[in-house]
């Protein structure tokens, strides 16, 4: 009788392989990552030691002793307090609570702060008490605290903001006009962001941690690159992650440049020297799961993009490795087993700096 | 939650269980890479890499030079003033003690 093995699709169900099934997933993902970002393949050493991470029999597996890493965080706080239908757990408790929990409970190498909403723009009205907690937080905090938000540029289109919805601008066929918005609201997205760091740095904060750069597309990256810039200018002992969105730049503008390179249609490997460039310190290069594929799809997917980003990186790469990217599962509870190995095998095959 | 905390077990250094903090505290403040961070705090604390994510290393460790512990112990340096030891140690300006610094006389 052929031996089964216990993984996850993507959207996190228990389904069963057999070896020979696996590594078919796997080299297809491979496949797959190879040919979309014309980078190499995983060599059958990696191969192997990947269908051997996945194989383990026990529930949790572990990075071997030595290779431990730093672990970044996005929504920071906010996981414990945090009560809006999202990942939160709703416990009732203040921020500072929540970040010398992570610190003191959980062993957490880093920790950031960030707004209930999560945006720079919303965080401005209250930009007072955002300092304020972060005072009482680097006062108490011991581990290096950024405060962290999304760029988040389609706050910046109606009807949430001041300039017209592209996409209402593309369906009438005014592209020139659709472009003109994303520009003016990306200039207005980099001057939110240099003026809430200013404030919080003003406070304290170890520096910032940008949350799915491009999440509105190129001119969301663009916003945040010249943001980057201005604070690396500004504030040249400022820590700065520059976490992305998704694995490809979507080119909701077309155009946008940034040192000479056209954003959209940029994977992990080649938005790294962009990022290195702005001027930030750290890079979270992102890798999208397929709900529809097993999890040895998407980890062969993700570990071969994220290898030839990490080998492109001049900086350290904290692989962002939360809910639906880096080979983890789709879903609010992510399964312990599909986190543990698909952290394990970003350590040990693809090489990251940090998760 | 279970996420993060997973990663932690899985690959993470236990921040201030053992020395987890002050390796990220490099990457961030030099834009090392892991073993050139690892390396740097290692022979700052004179440990071997592997002792920074050894708890039974590091726990009396971090007691010795003042840079924070994860268990209260009374009296021992906690928050900005355990980061000042750090500053000295790792050889880098933290920016909430400079801020710290400016706010006494």
């Amino acid at each position: 009788m052929t031996t089964e093995y216990k993984l996850r699709m993507g959207d996190g169900k228990r389904i069963f392989m057999t070896k020979e099934q696996i590594v078919a997933d796997l080299k297809e993902g491979m496949a797959d990552a190879a040919d979309l970002g014309s980078i190499p393949d995983l060599s059958a050493d990696e191969i192997d030691k990947l269908v051997d991470i996945i194989t383990m029999p026990s529930r949790m597996v572990g990075v071997e002793q030595g290779m431990e890493v730093p672990v970044t965080h996005d929504i920071g706080t906010i996981r414990i307090d945090g009560d809006q239908g999202n990942s939160g757990v709703g416990i009732p408790s203040s921020r500072l609570v929540g970040a010398m929990m992570h610190e003191r409970a959980f062993g957490a190498d880093t920790m950031e702060l960030g707004h209930i909403d999560y945006s720079y723009k919303p965080a401005k009205p209250v930009i007072a008490q955002e300092m304020q907690t972060m005072e009482i937080c680097q006062q108490n905090m011991i581990v290096p605290l950024l405060y962290g938000a999304m760029p988040n540029m389609g706050l910046y289109y109606t009807p949430d903001g001041p300039f017209e919805n592209p996409g209402d601008l593309m369906k009438a066929f005014k592209i020139d006009e659709a472009r003109q918005s994303m520009e003016h609201s990306a200039e207005h997205l980099t001057r939110d962001i240099v003026w809430i760091m200013q404030k919080m740095m003003a406070s304290g904060s170890d520096g910032v941690n940008f949350d799915t750069i491009g999440a509105a597309g190129d001119g969301d990256m663009y916003a945040s690159l010249h943001a980057i810039e201005a604070l690396r200018k500004q504030f040249p002992d400022i820590y700065i992650e520059a976490g992305m969105a998704g694995e490809l730049m979507l080119g909701m503008h077309g155009e946008l440049e940034y040192d000479g390179t056209t954003l959209a249609g940029l994977w992990p490997h080649e938005q790294a020297p962009l990022v290195a460039k702005a001027g930030a310190n750290v890079f979270g290069p992102v890798v999208n799961t397929n709900t529809s594929k097993s999890a040895a799809w998407n980890l062969g997917r993700a570990v071969t993009f994220i290898k030839a980003a990490v080998e492109a990186s001049t900086l350290p790469c904290h692989v962002n490795m939360g809910m639906g990217v880096g080979g983890i599962p789709m879903l609010e509870t992510p399964t312990i087993d599909a986190v543990s190995r698909a952290s394990k095998a970003m350590v040990e095959i693809a090489g990251v700096d940090g998760i | 939650m279970g996420m993060p905390i997973s990663h932690i077990m899985t690959s993470g250094m236990s921040g201030i269980r053992a020395a987890g903090d002050l390796v990220a505290r490099m990457e961030f403040a030099k834009g090392m890479r892991i073993g050139e961070a690892k390396d740097y705090v290692a022979k700052k604390l004179d440990v071997t890499t592997d002792d920074l994510s050894d708890e039974y290393v590091m726990r009396e460790l971090r007691e010795e030079l003042g840079i924070g512990v994860i268990t209260s112990v009374a009296g021992a340096p906690k928050g900005i003033a355990a980061k000042m030891n750090i500053e000295k140690l790792l050889d880098l300006k933290i920016n909430s003690c400079e801020k710290f610094r400016g706010q006494i006389a």
